[in-house]
């Protein structure tokens, strides 16, 4: 299988990538690691007639303390967070999470910057940065504005990203001390979750999903029923309030809800919460 | 678009389409054949090659995003006619059977241990997450990275 024929243009330098994306328009895409792009383009579901490789950015991939927060270059890569010791004393979920993406292969090629810009709802990445309450960067034309994760993630593989903007750097606050789980249940090696949940408890708890419905989700009904002195077992019941999961070959919707409860439960009680 | 990559230790040099497969690449134009293509979807890992050093899928790498690399195939690792301590446990571990996903199963194996010189069974297992066999049940093949293991410690 072969992709089909596109230009392709390296980006010497984020300013050029940007004002690449400025010429082209909507028949650009950017490549990071190429790990969602390339198998779309190989099966021919994505056609971008431009291809602009901001892979070489070695200026964007950087793990960085960053005062309260850690600021992680858009262009790191899985592996550089699986083996990142300012994560594992400052956001140890984070490192877990990358951890737990594909398979070690995967994880030498693919970016945060690439999995959260790409928005699939089945991604592990982009919960583990909406539970922990991040912020994303994105620099266009006119410079550089913040996203907060919960405001990122638009629709089924959209963002609120615009045509012309580069995602530089992905925020998340410190949390050393802060209980925390990762659950991710699949049935294959290498998979993505079929139902995933990740959960932090830092003052308050926050909680998001994996594939449940068509862009990564907080739970707020369980967040809201925790903040209103529920127990974990009582708010891991409203896992799936709100939301609207799919159905496919690995599961049937209320397979999913029911997933959802359960694996809420787990985290919660692991996160302690 | 031209693509300058050092396979092996050799220096290639090659005119090609933007949208050449790393894997094609090695295959079809520089003509190294031991690369295999399993899946083409990235799943089988039987396309594993090194890129600077690290284990990645060739089937979902452009040729264009390689170059200026190092890239190491199977047919890089013997060295004067020995063979590669880990192709070497593989052979003595019975580490194969049919052979397709073996050239791909090595170079995950060399940079598992690259990263890991001593891991434990279930992080070989874990590290091999992502290079399918059909034929051993894997038992043999984790079997022959421990004794990699081992030996490059001893
Ligand atoms: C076999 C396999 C198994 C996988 N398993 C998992 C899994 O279990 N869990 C999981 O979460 N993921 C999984 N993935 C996906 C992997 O994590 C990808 O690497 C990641 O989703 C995308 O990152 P990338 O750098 O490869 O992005 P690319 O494929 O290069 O890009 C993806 C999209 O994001 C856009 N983009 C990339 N970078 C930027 C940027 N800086 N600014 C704006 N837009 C950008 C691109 O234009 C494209 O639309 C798997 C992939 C494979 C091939
Ligand atoms: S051929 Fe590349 S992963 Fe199967
Ligand atoms: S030995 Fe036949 S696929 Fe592994």
């Amino acid at each position: 299988m072969i992709p089909a024929k596109f230009d392709y243009v390296r980006a010497g330098s984020a300013a050029e990538a940007i004002a690449a994306l400025g010429e082209h328009g909507d028949e650009a895409k950017l490549l990071a690691g190429g790990h969602s792009l390339l198998p779309l383009m190989k099966l021919r579901l994505a056609t971008p007639a431009v291809l602009v490789d901001v892979g070489r950015l070695d200026d964007l991939r950087y793990i960085r303390d960053a005062g309260d927060q850690i600021a992680i270059g858009a262009l790191t890569r899985h592996h550089d967070l699986e083996t990142s010791d300012l994560l594992a004393e400052q956001c140890p979920m984070l490192r877990h999470v990358a951890h737990l993406v594909g398979d070690p292969q995967v994880r030498h090629r693919g970016t945060i910057g690439g999995s959260l810009a790409h928005a699939d709802p089945a991604s592990d990445l982009p919960a583990a940065v909406l539970a922990l309450g991040g912020t994303l960067v994105a620099r266009g034309p006119d410079g550089e504005r913040e996203i907060a994760a919960t405001e990122f993630f638009t629709g089924f593989l959209e963002s609120a990203l615009a045509g012309d903007e580069l995602l530089t750097e992905i925020r998340v606050p410190k949390v050393p001390g802060a209980g925390w789980s990762y659950q991710k249940f699949n049935r294959r090696a290498q998979d993505w979750a079929i139902v995933g949940v990740a959960a932090v408890r830092n003052g308050t708890t926050g909680v998001a999903l994996v594939n449940m419905g068509t862009t990564p989700l907080r739970a707020t009904a369980v967040e809201e029923a925790l903040a209103g002195g529920a127990s974990a077992a009582e708010a891991a019941e409203r896992a799936d309030e709100g939301t609207e999961p799919t159905a496919d070959l690995n599961a049937s919707e209320e397979y999913r809800r029911h997933l959802a409860r359960v694996l809420t439960r787990r985290a919660l009680e692991e996160a302690g919460a | 678009m031209k693509v300058a990559v050092t396979v092996n230790g050799t220096k290639q040099e090659h005119e090609v389409e933007p949208r050449t497969l790393l894997v094609h690449y090695l295959r079809e134009v520089v003509g190294l054949t031991g690369t295999n293509i399993g899946c083409d979807t990235s799943s089988c890992g039987a396309c594993t090659v090194l890129l600077d050093g690290q284990s990645v899928k060739s089937c979902t790498v452009l040729a264009v995003q390689a170059d200026g690399a190092e890239i190491t195939t199977i047919e890089g690792l013997a060295s004067d006619g020995q063979l590669h301590p880990m192709q070497e446990a593989f052979r003595q571990h019975h580490g194969l059977q049919c052979g397709y996903c073996t050239p791909g199963m090595v170079m995950a194996a060399v940079s598992l241990l690259d990263e890991n010189p001593a891991p434990t069974e279930a992080e070989v297992r874990e590290g091999l997450e992502g290079n399918l066999c059909r034929c051993t049940g894997y038992h043999n093949i984790v079997k022959a990275v421990l004794a990699a293991a081992e030996g490059a410690a001893s």
